[in-house]
């Protein structure tokens, strides 16, 4: 049962007998190792549920908005490169993996592999937000980012010829679909920014030993993070890059 | 120190290179079927294979890279309460939604 | 009047010799510290501070209404003050009150730990309320907020040219800093408990913050988004929340109560954790119906997220999802109603006596009830129509909140403060207090309500010269209430230097931190315990002798 209190040894006890028995990294405040990463393990899911409802809200805005506006949210879509979209797709996968097995290096205690997939996760860190950079401009490029140079030409007069054309009212509600992708896609974007560089510390420490002397735990808290990222994406992709493609 | 550690024999089950690997080319493959899907017209069914398939990509990155299947009964309770209240948010806001008399719908 | 404070022989008795508090000196060793008994009191010392401020915005608006015309000030500053009032005193005072303070000093010790699972978030935790309400406090002083603390759209993001961006990062900071709080407890709780503490063995005051802290966790960050969402809409005027581009006001109260409801049982539910304590402990009793009183706990803050709506009734929702919350809405009054029935159960032949917080519990008991129960006429549509947006509503949460929660608060402050100072307040004057903020508060609220029925709208500066006389009754009482909060601010520090030394149980209450010297030690305890008696034992409390945990005199 999960109801554990952790019994105490003597050998185990701080502030007790024998200081010196538990590795440095043992804060002291807790009774053994064991409990320290699962507690760290338990924290860092709880922190992951904040942030499910923290992408939560713009979800449901989303949910709302493209139920009352859909042709303007087909529309939209359409807009988007569906090759970046999915290339970006399979990248941040990649990096999940490569995160995955950043951790497994870490419990084989095996330094210059970990720095490896470490340093392979940022790199594919990097080309998804490079990729992300290139469609932003795009974007902006086109006219499609909401504000005073927000366009709705394309979507009144559509170059695609099998595309159905907007009245100027709906063309206008495209403005809260680019506004949502850039919030949505930003947001992630941010907390991608923060992975990256949380990524770099973890390198420089990682070649100091840090992880691969059995305290793997930030190794594998930080992969939930970045693996939560990954799947904040994977909703993100078919919501707001698929809709209605066949057209 | 970098004394070989034998995963089969450990507190903490290791997830291996293996299972990680397969898991991975899975997550491949379900994006390149969304994306084909997605051309495809299937009327009210498109949305509901994307994120059919959105769901069952995030259960394997949660059961597998991120070893919920291995972990605690705990750690499976906190992240059902994680998708739980996320449902709570998005059922009983549309409740309001789908039966309003005015409105977009 | 009989007691049971039982104080060691104050010719002889001194404060321990190492406590948490003199074992490291200088400021940066509180600016720093991992210590929860430390983080606790910087945030007893933070929330005085911004209750004051609340408190003085509370003074201007109850002053503002002596008379019908807005002769105080402009009704534009009116609406400053009593914006700033709420957003102060929700954000920066009864969020964290009981949980930032109480329940971080006592919930390591309550469960038998050395700290909490995360000292450095802890700290972290006080850096961003910090900084949340120096932010906050920017705002009010750069001009002011003045959109109500609910920050209704399209108000706030298109037509107010005041400092709502400023006011909502604040409010932002400050929210994390509640769920770094809420992430803590809940990992101590299930993962640091000692040998022998068993869920059903915990004090219902760590049952109590356990649910609290789940609501903080969920519901906290949807009011982080929405903030977001307020200050992008405010600065790139993105759409969603404005008519004209589409947008729907009525989404972001959606999302704001999603979280502000369940905020209201984070604000209660601590309250009714010192409860618990302070009423078992005043009867001699084991809290009647421990089970029931933990999963009432557990489950208002699971139905406290069901009923958001019944914010929204008369703002355009459907009717048929305004009947589905109402009905929930119903529901959530259950769970509350079954503790207070315990409490008072607790109370049937148990050993009364009336020291301060007791007094401060019954205070709650009656005023908590009357205000829980007017939530249910809010509850039901037909009377809401009528009585929201009035003096009603206002009436409604100050009962539960300042004579609900902030009696509780106050008892709670009380009741350990000779474990968190090693000093007894006077009891005299404290009685006093007591009495003066139960007298004041009624007459400050009560006639709120009947304000309210009579028609008298909220967040008004002027008011038709037909409800001036209750509005001066209310007024009136304000001042007395002023008076009974000012006096614990008195006493208490005064205590530190002139009260008894209280030793190690002054109340003889059971609880593993009554178990230890006062102040604590820094590591709490000098050896882990093994608990072996169940919750308010206090047969096991009458027999003890020799205890296995060891004190240091």
């Amino acid at each position: 049962m999960d109801s554990h209190s952790v019994a105490t040894t003597p050998g185990e006890l701080v502030g007790g007998v024998d200081p010196h028995s538990h590795p440095s990294f043992l804060r002291h405040h807790f009774e053994s190792v064991g409990q320290q990463r699962e507690a760290a393990s338990f924290g860092m899911w709880i922190f992951l549920l904040t942030e499910v409802m923290f992408f939560g809200g713009m979800f449901c805005a989303y949910l709302i908005f493209r139920n009352w506006y859909h042709p303007a949210f087909v529309a939209g879509s359409n807009t988007l490169d569906i090759t970046l979209g999915t290339t970006n797709t399979a990248v941040l996968i990649g990096s999940s993996f490569t995160m995955a097995m950043a951790v497994y290096s870490a419990e084989m205690r095996r330094r210059s592999q970990l720095i490896l997939f470490l340093t392979l996760t940022i790199v594919l860190g990097f080309a998804f937000l490079g990729i992300k950079a290139v469609e932003y401009h795009q974007k902006f490029v086109d006219h499609h980012v909401p504000g005073p140079n927000f366009s709705i030409q394309e979507f009144v007069h559509p170059s695609n010829p099998r595309a159905i054309p907007l009245s100027p009212d709906m063309a206008q509600k495209t403005q809260i679909y680019f506004s949502l992708y850039f919030a949505m896609t930003g947001m992630h974007a941010l907390h991608m920014i923060i992975g990256i560089s949380l990524l770099f510390f973890m390198v420089w420490r990682a070649s100091r030993n840090a992880y691969t002397e059995g305290h793997i735990m930030p190794v594998e808290n930080f992969g939930l993070y970045w693996h939560f990222v990954d799947i904040v994406w994977i909703f993100l992709f078919p919501l707001l890059y698929l809709i209605s493609r066949y057209r | 120190m970098t004394e070989k550690i034998d995963p089969d024999h450990q507190e903490q089950h290791i997830v291996g290179p293996p299972v990680y690997l397969t898991i991975f080319v899975a997550l491949l493959v379900l994006t390149a079927v969304t994306t084909g899907v997605a051309f495809i017209d299937l009327g009210v069914f498109n949305p509901i294979i994307a994120l059919a398939i959105a769901c069952f990509k995030a259960s394997l990155v949660v059961l597998f890279f991120m070893h919920i299947k291995y972990s605690s009964r705990l750690l499976k309770m906190t992240v059902l309460c994680g998708l739980f209240t996320f449902m709570l948010l998005m059922t009983l806001t549309m409740t309001d939604y789908i039966s309003r008399a005015w409105g977009m719908w | 009047m009989s007691t049971i404070i039982s104080l060691p022989d104050q010719a002889t008795a001194r404060l321990p010799r190492k406590s948490f508090l003199n074992e490291e000196y200088g400021v940066k060793s509180w600016l720093l510290t991992g210590d929860h008994k430390r983080i606790a009191i910087l945030y007893l010392v933070s929330i005085t501070f911004f209750f004051v401020i609340g408190g003085i915005l509370a003074g201007l608006i109850r002053m503002e209404l002596l008379t019908p015309p807005s002769d105080l000030m402009a009704t534009d500053t009116y609406n400053k003050v009593f914006s700033m009032h709420g957003i102060v005193m929700i954000f920066l005072f009864l969020v964290p009150s009981v949980p930032a303070t109480i329940g971080n000093f006592l919930i390591p010790l309550m469960v038998g730990a050395r700290d909490l699972a995360f000292p450095k978030i802890n700290l972290l935790s006080w850096y961003l309320y910090m900084a949340g309400g120096l932010i906050i406090f920017a705002a009010m002083v750069l001009g002011g907020v003045d959109s109500g603390w609910t920050f209704t759209t399209p108000l706030s993001t298109h037509y107010l040219n005041t400092h709502v961006t400023t006011a909502a990062m604040g409010i932002f900071l400050a929210g994390f800093s509640s769920i770094f709080t809420g992430l803590n407890f809940i990992v101590t709780v299930h993962r640091m408990r000692c040998p022998g503490m068993t869920w059903f063995r915990l004090p219902l005051f760590v049952w109590s913050h356990y649910a609290t802290s789940i609501i903080m966790i969920l519901g906290t960050p949807v009011l982080a988004i929405t903030l977001v969402l307020v200050a992008l809409e405010r600065t790139l005027d993105i759409g969603v929340f404005d008519p004209s581009k589409g947008g729907d006001p009525l989404l972001f109260q959606h999302l704001f109560w999603f979280y502000s409801h369940p905020a209201v049982y984070i604000m209660i539910l601590p309250g009714m954790a010192v409860i618990s304590e302070v009423i078992s402990t005043f009867s001699r009793k084991r809290v009647f119906g421990y089970t029931a009183v933990a999963f009432s706990s557990v489950a208002i803050a699971v139905f406290g997220f069901l009923v958001w709506e019944h914010h929204m009734f008369i703002m355009g929702v459907s009717q048929y999802s305004a009947l589905v919350f109402s009905l929930l809405t119903m529901l959530v009054a259950v769970p509350s109603a079954i503790k207070i029935f315990n409490w008072a159960m607790t109370l049937y032949r148990g050993s009364i006596t009336f020291e301060t917080p007791m007094l401060y519990a019954f205070g709650f008991m009656g005023l908590f009830t009357i205000g829980g129960l007017t939530g249910v006429f809010l509850a039901t549509l037909g009377m809401d129509v009528h009585l929201t947006e009035t003096y009603f509503i206002v009436a409604h949460f100050h009962f539960v909140m300042v004579g609900g929660m902030l009696m509780a608060y106050l008892a709670g402050i009380h009741f350990w403060w000779p474990k968190m100072t090693g000093r007894m307040y006077p009891e005299a004057i404290s009685k006093v207090a007591a009495i003066v903020t139960f007298i004041g508060f009624i007459v400050t609220f009560f006639p709120q309500f009947l304000l309210g029925y009579l028609g008298m709208p909220r967040r008004y500066a002027s008011y038709p010269a037909d409800f001036q006389v209750l509005n001066v009754f209310s007024t009136a009482g304000a001042s007395i209430l002023g008076i009974g909060y000012l006096l614990p601010m008195l006493y208490l520090p005064w205590s530190l230097v002139y009260g008894a030394i209280a030793g190690d149980n002054p109340w003889q209450a059971t609880g593993l931190e009554w178990q230890i010297q006062s102040p604590p030690l820094t590591v709490n305890f000098v050896e882990i315990p093994v608990m072996d008696h169940e919750a308010y034992d206090y047969e096991w409390l009458a027999n003890k002798t020799v205890h296995e945990v060891q004190t240091v005199g």
